[in-house]
């Protein structure tokens, strides 16, 4: 437990950053997120771009499969959703890129609701199945559609505010960077709530969730509209960073990266999903300076697509077997070894 | 079946189970069940194990629907309520086998049982500041002053369900079903497991709750000392059926009560015997 | 509709289908084995499957070793693998929720699919011929021969199962297993031990499964798609039901073949899908798969 920590008022005992260390924390990763775009290359604007659509996307799939426990491979298949909204959006009615991404967060909830609704009958497992089955059919439906461009896909132009093209990576985090941020707050709060913990009770024991008042299906269905919608937003995010959406863009690999994401930051807790989503993007450009250090590593470069489909499930494995809390539970553990510090337990 | 009068009769009956027939293929757990729940009572529901005590309050709860007969709450209705429904209504429940949210602490399990009477909706769970924050303040407070003190967990509120000993997760369990603000409670065997001096703080409970909170109380219980110092009423179930009910006195010399728990044999002995050892 | 409708055709690409199904089933055998008796769905299935075909490519192909010592050695060696699985990564997560297990199986067939990209390249690659190549004639329909002999040894295997299955103590053995393991324990039975043998089974099973798809379609890292279908197979049958995985096999492989025969190759994947689909809404737990009661 920690020490010097006496809160007077609920209010206050509910506060996300509850402490002085962590308020002070909290300042100084605000600088740096502010100071960084000035102070990094392109290609790391390009990772921290990257890793901060990841990790909307993550969260939303730790609300729906972390927090509320239906399984889902069909977080690609939504982002996908919400990418292809902006992209037609953008390139037919060239409407602004805010209602552009909310409009793709609303066609991705659509979607998961669609994929919610059998979530009574169907459970566990084949539910996760069921998913498959829907990211199948949304590929198949973006590949043969006309109106989707087909194999070809779409382009997309950049987003415009006030005229500015947000086409390079440092315009891009700006609206990246503060739109993840916003979903991660929001996603903390509804766990601060009565909707939150209906999540927690569907996932760990639904039927008397329902005797004590909690109706099964709205809030699975809630569940999967909210996390779809993180997806949809994040995929729009994806649309405007890489300028084209394909039907191979958000294939069932993606959503099980996702899934791996989760389990490896940390099921069910918001750290995790960040955690998960950061250390997941970052390993495969690990494994790239490896090799690119290593000597003969340009003999190696063959091997790096095979050794990092190896390696990806290692770490699935790895923290299913080991760490099945994932690194939110290391951190935490961390913490508390400097909570407690001197004293040793 | 014998039914012997428990007082003068009262106002409308808080709850009514009326000819209840459950049947799961061609397995009937609960067949012509009929009882009254008079309001500020405490009532128990007994019987051998297998006897379909569960099935009834799973049946009044809203989880399974009754193939016949009806279940009549505050004079309403209720049959066909779905069961988040009837928690809203105000019927409060807790578990045969504990049911608690590993996943959460105390305090959230408990500010759980309150989820149908509150308001905030997903846009304002989002936003939190404002109308989510007012709301969990007041349901914290409130929880806190007339729920965690009365139940004297204080000291667990932070801590994860999964850590506790049985007997306070039970009365967890009892502080969530209060959280629900139910006018009944019904508890499924509030005190299995429990020792001596843990059965006897669960009854001082059930007894202040009637007392200072006015809630009705309908248990299921299997410990005779509760059923007899705690009960007005008492219902039998036998095979699914009601055999009994009545004051517990009256239930205890019911010679069909006294063969559905210890079998077929002489009555007159048994009964002898039985008064023997509650007079001795 | 204007002309006869072509009947021939149709039974052609029928028995084709079925004579698929027929490979399907043998498959989903190895998934249901695995499930019964550990209640693990395991999604690397069609990963097994293409391991057991590429270590028959390197004992007859690449260390050019006889028929009858390639294809026991490469059954072997999947089985060999399906117990290492089992023991290193089944085992330790007895107790956790099913979706971790579910989970690790995502990342074993991550892992073999990396491996094999690795060991052998991602290249398509053939598979020695050791089926009769006369083209088999059932009237005036025309059947691959390779798909008629894949499905008559699937058949062969098939039944053995199944008679194994019934008659054998192990048999039973492993369905008690599935459905108590605290019980089967307390009665005697070496859980870890049928736990062993079921994954050690179903891998040789998928590996007989992956020679005989090899041989018809050759190989190549991709071949765990396979597994796809199979999933769908044994959910339409039922995640724990032998006759399901028959029955469920034959239906995915005659609904592929005329998806794919009348509405184009691309659609094999989407009626399946779809099939799927439509079966979990009516019949969540399969057509014969046990519904699990769930008590307050």
């Amino acid at each position: 437990m920690r020490i010097g920590t006496l809160k007077e008022t609920y209010i206050a005992d509910a506060a996300l950053f509850d402490s002085r260390t962590q308020k002070v924390w909290l300042a100084v990763g605000a600088a740096l997120l502010v100071l960084f775009p000035f102070m990094a290359s392109d290609y790391w604007l390009y990772l921290a771009c990257l890793v901060s659509i990841n990790v909307a996307s993550a969260t939303g799939l730790n609300i729906l499969t972390g927090y509320t426990g239906l399984v889902s491979l069909g977080q690609a298949a939504f982002m996908g959703l919400g990418a292809y909204t902006v992209a037609v959006l953008e390139t037919k009615v060239g409407t602004p890129f805010v209602l552009n991404l909310l409009a793709g967060g609303f066609v991705a909830m659509l979607g998961g609701i669609v994929v919610g609704i059998p979530s009574l009958r169907v459970k566990g497992l084949y539910l996760a199945i069921a998913t498959i089955a829907a990211s199948f059919i949304a590929h198949f439906i973006f590949a043969n559609w006309k109106f989707t461009g087909g194999t070809g896909g779409l382009s997309v132009p950049p987003a415009k505010l006030f005229g500015m093209a947000l086409d390079t990576s440092f315009r891009l985090y700006w609206l990246i960077v503060p739109v993840t941020l916003l979903m991660l707050l929001g996603a903390a709060n509804l766990f601060r709530t009565r909707v939150g913990r209906a999540f927690i009770a569907i996932r760990d024991r639904d039927i008397s969730a329902e005797v004590l008042g909690i109706p099964l299906l709205r809030y699975k269905l809630l569940s999967f509209g909210l996390s779809s919608f993180y997806a949809g937003v994040a995929g729009g995010l994806w649309a405007y960073f890489f300028r084209v959406v394909t039907p191979e863009s958000f294939p069932l690999l993606m959503s099980i990266f996702f899934l791996a994401a989760i389990i490896v930051g940390g099921m069910g807790s918001i750290l995790g999903g960040i955690l998960g989503a950061v250390f997941m993007t970052m390993v495969p450009e690990l494994l790239k300076l490896v090799v690119d250090l290593m000597p003969g590593g340009s003999e190696l470069t063959v091997f790096l697509s095979p050794v990092r489909t190896v390696i990806f499930g290692l770490l699935i494995i790895g923290f299913l077997v080991f760490e099945p809390h994932g690194l939110a539970e290391v951190w935490r553990r961390v913490r508390r070894f400097f909570h407690l510090w001197p004293f040793r337990n | 079946m014998e039914t012997t009068p428990s007082g003068p009769a009262a106002a409308t009956p808080l709850l009514q189970v009326q000819g209840v027939t459950l049947a799961f293929g061609g397995v009937k757990a609960l067949t012509g069940v009929g009882f009254d729940v008079q309001p500020g009572s405490i009532t128990a529901v007994i019987g051998p194990n297998g006897a379909g005590k569960t099935s009834l309050f799973n049946t009044i709860s809203g989880f399974y629907r009754p193939s016949q007969g009806s279940i009549r709450f505050q004079g309403q209705d209720i049959t066909r309520v779905p069961a988040p429904q009837r928690a809203k209504l105000g019927l409060g429940r807790s578990f045969q086998n504990i049911a608690l949210f590993r996943g959460m602490t105390v305090l959230d399990n408990i500010k759980l049982g309150r989820h149908a009477h509150l308001k905030t909706n997903v846009l304002d769970a989002l936003l939190y500041f404002g109308r989510a924050r007012r709301e969990e303040a007041e349901l914290r407070r409130d929880i806190e002053e007339r729920i965690i003190d009365f139940l004297e967990i204080d000291h667990i509120r932070h801590a994860p369900v999964s850590a506790l000993p049985y007997g306070l997760q039970k009365r967890v369990e009892m502080a969530r079903a209060l959280a629900m603000q139910p006018q009944i409670l019904m508890l499924d065997e509030p005190v299995a497991g429990m020792n001596r001096e843990e059965t006897e703080d669960m009854a001082r409970f059930i007894l202040d709750v009637r007392e200072e909170w006015g809630v009705t109380v309908l248990m299921v219980e299997h410990d005779m000392g509760m059923v007899m110092d705690l009960s007005d009423h008492v219902v039998v179930l036998n095979f699914g059926q009601v055999i009994a009910q009545g004051t517990p006195a009256a239930v205890q010399a019911n010679p069909e009560v006294i063969r559905a728990y210890l079998g077929a044999g002489d009555v007159g002995d048994l009964r002898a015997k039985l008064q023997g050892v509650s007079t001795a | 509709m204007t002309g006869n409708f072509d009947w021939a055709y149709l039974f052609e690409i029928s028995l084709t289908g079925i004579a698929g199904g027929g490979l399907y089933a043998l498959a989903a055998l190895a998934f249901v084995m695995v499930y019964k008796a550990t209640r693990v769905v395991n999604i690397a299935i069609g990963e097994l499957l293409m391991v057991g075909a590429y270590l028959f490519f390197t004992f007859a192909s690449m260390f050019a070793l006889p028929l009858w010592l390639a294809i026991p050695a490469a059954v072997l060696g999947t089985g060999l693998l399906g117990a290492v699985i089992e023991r290193t990564m089944i085992r330790p997560l007895l107790g956790e929720p099913p979706i971790s297990v579910f989970m690790v199986t995502v990342g074993l067939a991550s892992v073999l699919v990396g491996l094999v990209e690795m060991i052998w390249t991602a290249d398509q690659r053939r598979l020695p011929d050791f089926m009769p190549t006369q083209p088999i004639m059932v009237g005036d329909a025309f059947l691959a021969p390779k798909v008629f002999w894949g499905a008559v040894i699937a058949v062969v295997f098939i039944a053995a199962v199944l008679v194994v299955f019934r008659f054998w103590r192990g048999g039973v053995a492993l369905r008690a297993t599935a459905s108590d393991q605290a019980a089967a324990y307390s009665v005697g039975i070496n859980v870890p031990r049928v736990f062993s043998l079921a994954w050690v089974a179903s891998a040789m099973l998928a590996a007989i499964s992956g020679i005989i798809v090899g041989s018809i379609g050759g190989i190549s890292s991709s071949m765990g798609v396979f597994g796809l279908s199979v999933l769908v197979v044994v959910i339409v049958g039922g995640l724990d039901s032998v006759l399901g995985a028959l029955v469920g096999g034959i239906l995915i492989g005659l609904i592929e073949a005329l998806a794919g025969a009348y509405l184009g190759g691309e659609y094999k994947l989407l009626a399946t899908f779809i099939v799927l689909v439509a079966v979990l809404l009516v019949r969540p737990y399969g057509l014969f798969g046990t519904h699990e009661i769930e008590r307050l």
